[in-house]
C-alpha cells in the first residue's frame, strides 16, 4: 500500500516543513553548528570561546531501546542455529556422497546444536512457559514466528536423520529427513540474520544487505569446522572445502558491510564489540589458512591435528563473529547519535531528491507487507 | 484498493480486517501549552494500575521519570534551554523570557502507528489493531520474546522486569470503549493533550500551527501528522517547539518492516548459495581429497 507513494511523488505539506528544517540546520540557524562543531558565530557575528550546547538529543538517553535479549542466549542462539543448519546442509551432501561418517557426525553436530539454540531462545523469553504461544499464529511480517515454524520443521528432520543415522534404523525414512534438513538448514541460517535487521538498532538495520550472506558463511564456516574435527581423513575433504568457502564468504560479506555502513561501523569496530569483531577475524583467517595448509601435510597424525586445530578455530571464531554483532547491535541502540545521524542524512538526501519519505533505503522497491493481526477470538 | 493510491485515506482497522467500526481515534499533544504539571503521568499510573518504577532523581533536570518504558505510558520531557550572552535571543520569542531562554516540555506516549513495527513483528499476535485503530498488547498472549522491544523506533515498548512481558500504553482501550477519553488527556489541565477522532485532530493541529508561526514562533513544527511519513503518520501525533531529537524523537522514523522484503530476498539467496555451496564442495576435489 505505500510503495504507491514512490510512484505518485507525493509532496505534503510535511515536506516543506523537513525540507525547512533542513535549512535551518544546515547553518542559518543561530548558532546553529552541532554538537561537534569547533567553536562558534553569534548572530552578531563575534566568535564565542566556548561552542553552544545545541543539544540533539535528549541529555544523551537513548532514542530507541536497547535490545532486551541476552548476549549468552541470543548470541548463542545465532551462533547454534547457523551450525545446525549448515552442518545438515554438509551431512546432506555427504550422506549423498557416500561420507558416512562425516554425514553422521554432521547429523549429530545438528541434532545438538539445533537442541541448544532452541533451549537458549526458550531460555530468553520473559515468559519461557508460554512458549508455544509462538506458534498461534503464522506472520511473514515477523521473522521470529517465520523462524519458529522453520525451526520446528528443521528440528524434526534433524532428529530423525541423526536418529536414523545413529541407529543405522529405516535408512530410507532416515535419508529423506536428510534432505528436508539439508534444505530447511539454509534458512535456519540465514533468518536469524533477518531477524536482527528486521528492528529499529541502527548497526542491525543498516547492514540488513549483508548480513545474510555473513551469517551463511559464518555457519558454513563452524559446521565446516566441526565436520574437520570429527571425521576421518579420508572424508574430511568436503567439510574442509565447505568451510574454507564459508570462511571466505564471511570475510568478504563482513568488509563489504563495514565498508557500505560509514559511521554506522563504528560499533563493529570499536568498544567490546570491536575487540570481539577483530579476534574472530584473526581466528577465521587463522582456520582458514591452517585448512588450506593442512590439505598439504601428508595423511596422519600430523593431518588430523592440523584440522582439529583449524576447525576448533573456525568454531570459536563463528562464535565471537556473532557475539560481537550482537554487542555491537546493543552499542548502537545506547548510542542516540546513530539513530539521529541516519535519519538527518536520509532527510538531506530525500531533500536533495525531492523523494516523498519511503524506506529506510535511500532508494528501492519497498512496499510495506503489512500483517496487522486481529484479536484472538 | 484505493488506500493504497492515497496513504491519508489508509484506514488500519479496515487492513486488520474489522467491518463497521468506530473512526480511528488518537492523541494530538500540543506542547506548547505543556506545563510539565506531569498530571498525564499520574492519571496513566493510576487508571492503569502501571507498577511503581523507581523514586530516583536524574540529576539531569526536572524530570525525574527518565523515559517511557514499561512501566511509564506517558512521560514528560523538560528541556531548558538558556541563551548565553552575545548569541542573541532564540528565535522562538514567544515562549522563551525576555532573555531568549525557554524551557520546553512535551508529554510523550506510544504513537499508535499507522505501520506498527511492534505489531508487524510480533510472533505471537500478542500486538493487536484495535477497532479504533490503536495498537493493544494482549498481556494473557505475550510470551515476553523481547521482539517488540527492538523493533520500535521510539524506545516505546520495554519488557517489565519479573513480570517478563511487554507493556506498553493502551490508548486507554477500556475507557475509550465506553466513551471515556485516556486518563492522559482527562487530566490534563492545559488541553495540551487532546483526544479524538484523528482527521478532526489533524485539522485542528494544522490551524494551531499555522496561529503559532503567526505569533512568531517560526520553529512550530508538526511531528508524525503526515500519513506520507515512514510510519504512515501516528496514531498520537505532536506539535513541537524545536528538532524532534531535542526531545529524544527520531527526526524521520521509518518503520523497519518497509525494508523487509529485501532482507527476505537477500535472505533466500543466501540459503540458495548455502545448498549451492555444499554441492559444490561435495562435489569438488580441491584441498583434499
Amino acid at each position: 500500500m505505500t510503495g504507491a507513494r514512490d510512484i505518485f511523488g507525493v509532496h505534503g505539506r510535511g515536506q516543506h516543513e523537513r525540507d525547512r528544517r533542513d535549512r535551518d540546520r544546515d547553518g542559518q540557524r543561530p548558532g546553529g553548528q552541532r554538537r561537534d562543531g569547533q567553536g562558534g558565530r553569534g548572530r552578531r557575528g563575534e566568535e564565542l570561546m566556548v561552542p553552544r550546547a545545541r543539544p540533539d538529543s535528549y541529555y544523551g538517553k537513548p532514542i530507541v531501546k536497547e535490545p532486551v535479549w541476552s548476549a549468552r542466549d541470543v548470541g548463542g542462539y545465532l551462533f547454534f542455529g547457523g551450525l545446525a543448519g549448515a552442518s545438515s546442509v554438509l551431512a546432506g551432501f555427504a550422506h549423498a556422497s557416500g561420507r558416512d561418517e562425516l554425514a553422521r557426525a554432521s547429523k549429530v553436530c545438528a541434532v545438538g546444536a539445533i537442541g541448544l539454540s532452541g533451549l537458549a531462545l526458550v531460555a530468553d523469553l520473559g515468559r519461557p512457559e508460554r512458549f508455544v504461544n509462538m506458534l498461534r499464529v503464522a506472520k511473514v511480517t515477523s521473522p521470529m514466528s517465520m523462524g519458529s515454524w522453520l525451526l520446528s520443521a528443521f528440528g524434526g528432520a534433524a532428529s530423525v536423520a541423526a536418529a536414523s543415522a545413529v541407529t543405522g534404523r529405516a535408512p530410507r525414512i532416515g535419508a529423506a529427513a536428510t534432505a528436508a534438513a539439508a534444505l530447511t538448514g539454509p534458512g535456519v541460517c540465514t533468518y536469524t540474520a533477518v531477524l536482527i535487521c528486521n528492528t529499529a538498532v541502527p548497526a542491525w538495520h543498516e547492514a540488513h544487505r549483508e548480513m545474510p550472506y555473513l551469517f551463511a558463511g559464518s555457519a558454513a564456516s563452524a559446521a565446516g569446522g566441526f565436520g574437520m574435527i570429527a571425521a576421518p581423513s579420508d572424508q574430511a575433504g568436503q567439510a574442509v572445502r565447505f568451510a574454507v568457502l564459508g570462511a571466505a564468504t564471511e570475510l568478504t560479506a563482513k568488509s563489504l558491510l563495514l565498508r557500505r555502513l560509514g559511521e554506522t561501523a563504528e560499533p563493529y569496530q570499536t568498544g567490546r564489540p570491536g575487540k570481539l569483531m577483530e579476534v574472530a577475524e584473526v581466528l577465521t583467517a587463522a582456520g582458514l589458512a591452517g585448512a588450506v595448509l593442512s590439505g598439504g601435510l601428508r595423511p596422519g597424525r600430523g593431518q588430523r591435528l592440523a584440522a582439529g586445530l583449524s576447525g576448533a578455530a573456525l568454531l570459536a571464531s563463528s562464535a565471537l563473529t556473532r557475539l560481537g554483532i550482537f554487542e555491537a547491535g546493543r552499542a548502537s541502540a545506547r548510542d542516540p547519535k546513530y539513530t539521529v545521524n541516519l535519519q538527518r542524512a536520509r532527510m538531506r538526501q530525500r531533500a536533495a531528491t525531492g523523494q516523498p519519505a519511503a524506506t529506510g533505503q535511500p532508494a528501492g522497491d519497498a512496499h510495506h507487507p503489512g500483517t496487522h493481526a486481529k484479536p484472538h477470538p | 484498493m484505493s488506500s493504497q493510491l492515497d496513504p491519508a485515506a489508509f484506514d488500519p482497522a479496515v487492513h486488520a480486517g474489522y467491518g463497521e467500526h468506530p473512526p480511528r481515534m488518537g492523541f494530538f499533544t500540543d506542547t506548547s501549552v505543556c506545563i510539565g504539571c506531569k498530571a498525564c503521568e499520574v492519571a496513566c499510573k493510576t487508571w492503569n494500575a502501571v507498577p511503581e518504577d523507581g523514586i530516583e532523581l536524574t540529576g539531569m533536570s526536572y524530570d525525574n521519570t527518565g523515559g517511557l518504558g514499561a512501566s511509564t505510558w506517558r512521560h514528560v520531557a523538560f528541556i531548558e534551554q538558556i541563551q548565553r550572552p552575545g548569541e542573541g535571543a532564540a528565535d522562538d520569542a514567544a515562549v522563551g523570557g525576555a532573555d531568549g531562554s525557554r524551557w520546553l516540555m512535551a508529554s510523550n506516549v506510544c504513537k499508535h502507528c499507522t505501520e506498527a513495527g511492534c505489531l508487524d513483528v510480533c510472533p505471537t499476535g500478542a500486538l493487536m489493531r484495535t477497532e479504533f485503530g490503536t495498537v493493544v498488547v494482549q498481556s494473557d498472549i505475550c510470551n515476553g520474546c523481547g521482539y517488540c522491544v527492538s523493533a520500535c523506533p521510539f524506545g516505546v515498548i520495554e519488557r517489565r522486569e519479573g513480570d517478563g512481558r511487554a507493556w506498553k500504553c493502551t490508548l486507554c482501550y477500556d475507557r475509550i470503549g465506553d466513551g471515556l477519553e485516556p486518563a492522559c488527556a482527562k487530566a490534563c489541565p492545559t488541553e495540551s493533550i487532546q483526544y479524538g477522532p484523528l482527521d478532526e485532530l489533524r485539522e485542528r493541529a494544522a490551524l494551531r500551527v499555522e496561529e503559532l508561526r503567526l505569533q512568531g514562533e517560526s520553529s512550530a513544527q508538526l511531528y508524525l501528522d503526515d500519513p506520507a511519513d515512514g510510519i504512515g503518520g501516528g496514531g498520537a501525533f505532536f506539535l513541537l517547539l524545536d528538532e524532534p531529537e531535542v526531545y529524544g524523537l527520531p527526526p524521520d522514523p521509518v518503520v523497519t518492516t518497509r525494508d523487509l522484503p529485501r532482507m527476505w530476498r537477500h535472505a533466500a539467496i543466501a540459503a540458495g548459495a548455502l545448498v549451492a555451496g555444499g554441492l559444490a564442495t561435495a562435489l569438488g576435489r580441491n584441498l583434499w581429497p
